[in-house]
């Protein structure tokens, strides 16, 4: 386990500097990507196999492609010009290549059979779940308002525009 | 027993989350400054794992989830605000937004 955590943790503190010196947006994201699945391995390595998961599925799945969708919406007359050189390997080569390492990395870990480590006790999403709708019942009821409060905040501020364009119509 | 000691996983957070603070002083693109937002709270939410496998207790990744919850509500009002931003002034510059009322 400890290969697991310095070799990952090396790849995500790298990633993670080359996503806040990228000049390119999108260069950017894949970098965070990859940053976001080094951190999912450490919480593997630190005996968190739902957090994990979690960070794969929610941040690197859900997170990211709100981004990639802001990113097509801001720039829509430049992406057809910039498809060309997005083929370029320069552009692409980076979050590949440490990509590879890390999964080179859970290769080796899966052929040491080190996956239910027994160095490292493992919290199960049993417990998390009991834990969670057990004494942290209303905390779960608050995120569940707060994420209401999220998807009205953005509807709104995502439907202003339109509104106000159609009565300027209605106006003139 | 090779388990990784505590004070290394808080380290690696701790350099995680000065980077993002690096990266929301430095880059003025509003975009790059949610994305520095998001690595500080990934940042906090390690070493919450770190600190939960330290105690062998559920509550750490308990918290994990709600900060995971926190950055979506987060990112969707943040990105919404992004796109008003540039309708509004052509422009990722957060140094544009400078005035109360434009």
């Amino acid at each position: 386990m400890n290969v697991l955590f310095y070799v990952s943790s090396v790849i995500a503190v790298v990633s993670t500097v080359l996503v806040i010196t990228q000049t390119h947006a999108v260069h950017a994201l894949l970098y965070l990507v990859v940053s976001l699945l080094a951190l999912a391995t450490v919480f593997f390595a630190f005996g968190a196999p739902f957090a994990a998961a979690l960070e794969v599925i929610v941040y690197a799945g859900a997170i990211l492609v709100l981004f990639v969708f802001v990113m097509m919406l801001l720039n829509v007359g430049v992406a057809a010009i910039q498809d060309r050189r997005w083929l370029q390997p320069r552009s692409w080569i980076g979050p590949a290549v440490l990509v590879i390492v890390l999964s080179a990395e859970l290769a080796y870990a899966l052929a040491q059979h080190q996956i239910p480590s027994a160095a490292v006790t493992t919290v199960t999403p049993q417990a998390v779940g009991c834990a969670l709708f057990g004494p942290y019942l209303l905390g779960v009821e608050l995120a569940s308002f707060l994420l209401l409060a999220g998807l009205v905040g953005a509807y709104h501020l995502g439907r202003h525009d339109a509104r106000r364009r159609a009565e300027k119509r209605v106006e003139s | 027993m090779n388990t990784v000691p505590v004070e290394h996983g808080l380290l690696l957070a701790a350099t995680l989350f000065g980077l993002g603070v690096l990266g929301v002083l430095v880059r003025r693109n509003v975009l790059f400054q949610l994305l520095s937002i998001e690595i500080m709270l990934n940042a906090a939410s390690l070493a919450f794992i770190v600190a939960g496998a330290r105690w062998r207790s559920a509550d750490g990744q308990v918290m994990f989830l709600f900060i995971l919850a926190m950055a979506a509500a987060e990112v969707s009002v943040g990105l919404a605000l992004v796109l008003r931003f540039y309708h509004q002034r052509q422009t990722v510059d957060a140094d544009a937004a400078s005035k109360m009322r434009g």
